[in-house]
């Protein structure tokens, strides 16, 4: 019996090994070895073609005596800053709107829809919508008695112009979740909460806020990780410029490797990268220790 | 009567705050729509019309004329076989293989299974560029540079997210299933088969759409990994269109309507599928 027992472990340990083979060799080759290689080639001058030349840290004294990583660093930041909060938000609010509205599938489909798209049609969509003379854009703010502005011509005015694309290109996502999550709430709390004399307002703070709180984090955490990778908006809109006001990381370490064939430097800047962006997440997950209530 | 008054108030009150939650819903549906609409009607303008001010939305006349512009231009059709032939392949993969390590991890348990659970967890977090830099010099040595073969490795049987959201799935599914069947001495083959893979077809449905729309949209990878224009997916081709025509919007217009339709009538039928699968994922972390 015993023996019999221990067969069918074995058994079905090797079903396991073969059932998870493939991704996990493709996890193996194309996650924690291109990890490790990072750590590696940070530390050799390398174009790709010529051998590699140990060079020690040389790559991170470069990148720190330079200003593109501070100009960088800022930029993201400055996108992230805005984006995430905006975004964050925003589809809160708009799942709150559709949690009660009469046709909620039919909106749910609708502000997904631009996510479906492909980057470089959604930038070029909206290049033609900042143009300055003829995009819809100015002719709105020209017919609303607004100033004008050459929106990704202007270094103060494109990085609020990117961030609005992306608000508007990804607003459906985090509302599909926020709904999710609204819908989750059980109406009898609240309406507990109503014969009590709690107001709606209440109600939201006290009941709802702390039941979808595990969400929140969810979404903020994925999209702060995703923002400080922003690279398709800034570099299909305006690659980068004007004044360098758009070069975000991404962008920094795309130059880096594929124009300038520094394959070194870059991986030194993509791990500085990924160390703030464990650094974030971390703190995310302490902060939410006080406010994502996983009871529920 | 100062109970039925209050009642009113309350009612009337309820009618405005429904209008009101109802029209602002319109107008962002009309906001988040419109560029779209702006698109296809632009598609079918004169170029003098594109720099016409104030500009109308939609065209004097219809000009079909330049969407075969667009394809005597650049080979859209090349970069439609292209990226149907990637994405197909590549959703195939990820959807197979995904199902398959999700059942390995949720119920065969074998030695080292919860490391491996983590270590597709722990990538999720890692920076896209971080390990891209050293799968580009990997495969250059290799000679998979400019070619969809490297793209297919890259993606086929890669994919953390679909292998945790197989594995949640599976898990959730009652063991007397899977005893029942072993004990009448099927194999682990002919369960996955005939068991797992019917009991999680709407997690295989939302994963399937997902995967395919991501392959198919995935600009990143191919810009890096493709240099030849008769490899160039949609998205690759539409921009080298749009850097060729700088001048041309009303072609670029029809360039990207082209592009963008059949991810719109692939949305058209899929989209409850997509948006479950997203709620799926986002929910069970």
């Amino acid at each position: 019996m015993k023996k019999k027992k221990s067969k069918l472990n074995r058994d079905r340990a090797i079903a396991g090994v073969f059932f998870s083979l493939p991704q996990a060799i493709s996890l193996f080759f194309l996650g924690i070895l291109p990890i490790c290689t990072a750590f590696i080639l940070s530390m050799f001058d390398w174009n790709g073609f010529r051998a590699p030349v140990f060079v020690g840290l040389d790559n991170f004294k470069y990148i720190f005596g330079h200003d593109d990583l501070g100009i960088a660093f800022k930029n993201t930041l400055y996108y992230t800053l805005i984006y995430v909060p905006l975004n964050i938000v925003l589809s809160l609010l708009l799942a709150i709107l559709l949690n009660k509205a009469k046709g909620k599938l039919f909106y749910r489909a609708v502000f997904f829809l631009p996510q479906v798209v492909t980057s470089v049609a959604i930038a070029v969509i909206w290049c033609w919508i900042f143009q300055p003379q003829y995009g819809i854009l100015n002719v709105i703010c020209q017919f609303l008695g607004l100033e004008t502005h050459e929106w990704l011509r202007d270094p103060s005015r494109v990085m609020p112009a990117i961030i609005a694309m992306s608000v508007w290109w990804g607003l459906g996502y985090n509302t599909v979740l926020f709904l999710a999550s609204l819908q989750n709430v059980p109406k009898t709390y609240l309406e507990a909460a109503e014969i009590d004399g709690c107001n709606k307002w209440e109600q939201f703070l006290h009941i709802t806020l702390p039941m979808i709180s595990p969400t929140t984090l969810l979404v903020t955490i994925t999209s702060l990780i995703n923002s400080f990778q922003v690279f398709d908006q800034c570099y299909l809109l305006t690659n980068g410029g004007p004044a360098k006001r758009t070069y975000t990381m991404a962008i920094y370490i795309y130059d880096t490797a594929f124009k300038q064939f520094k394959l070194g430097r870059a991986s030194a800047i993509s791990l500085i990268m990924f160390v703030v962006i464990v650094i974030v997440s971390v703190i995310q997950f302490i902060i939410s220790e006080k406010w994502v209530n996983y009871d529920a | 009567m100062k109970n039925k008054k209050l009642q009113i108030s309350i009612s009337a009150g309820k009618i405005i705050t429904f209008t009101l939650s109802q029209l602002i819903l319109i107008i962002l549906a009309i906001m988040s729509l419109f560029p779209f609409i702006w698109m296809l009607a632009s598609s079918l303008k004169t170029n003098a019309e594109m720099f016409q001010f104030p500009p109308k939305i939609f065209p004097e006349i219809p000009q079909w004329s330049n969407y075969p512009k667009v394809f005597e231009s650049v080979n859209f059709g090349q970069a439609f076989l292209n990226s149907v032939k990637l994405a197909v392949i590549n959703t195939f993969g990820q959807v197979l293989t995904s199902a398959m390590a999700g059942y390995a991890l949720g119920k065969l348990k074998f030695k080292g299974s919860n490391l491996l659970f983590s270590g597709f967890i722990g990538v999720m977090m890692v920076p896209y560029t971080v390990i891209v830099i050293p799968i580009f010099a990997m495969f250059s040595k290799m000679g998979l540079i400019d070619s969809h073969l490297g793209i297919i490795l890259m993606t086929f049987a890669y994919m953390p997210m679909g292998v945790f959201l197989c594995r949640q799935f599976i898990m959730s599914l009652p063991n007397e299933l899977f005893d029942a069947a072993i004990i009448d001495g099927a194999s682990y083959l002919r369960i996955f088969f005939t068991v797992v893979i019917p009991l999680i077809k709407p997690a295989i449905a939302s994963l399937a759409v997902f995967s395919f729309l991501w392959n198919w949209n995935s600009y990143f990878t191919p810009m890096i990994f493709l240099t030849s224009p008769d490899k160039f997916t949609v998205p690759l081709t539409l921009q080298m269109f749009k850097g060729k025509h700088s001048a041309d919007w009303s072609l670029i217009m029809a360039a990207s309507t082209i592009s963008v339709l059949p991810v719109l009538i692939v949305y058209m039928f899929g989209q409850n599928y997509i948006v479950e699968g997203i709620t799926i994922t986002g929910m069970k972390s």
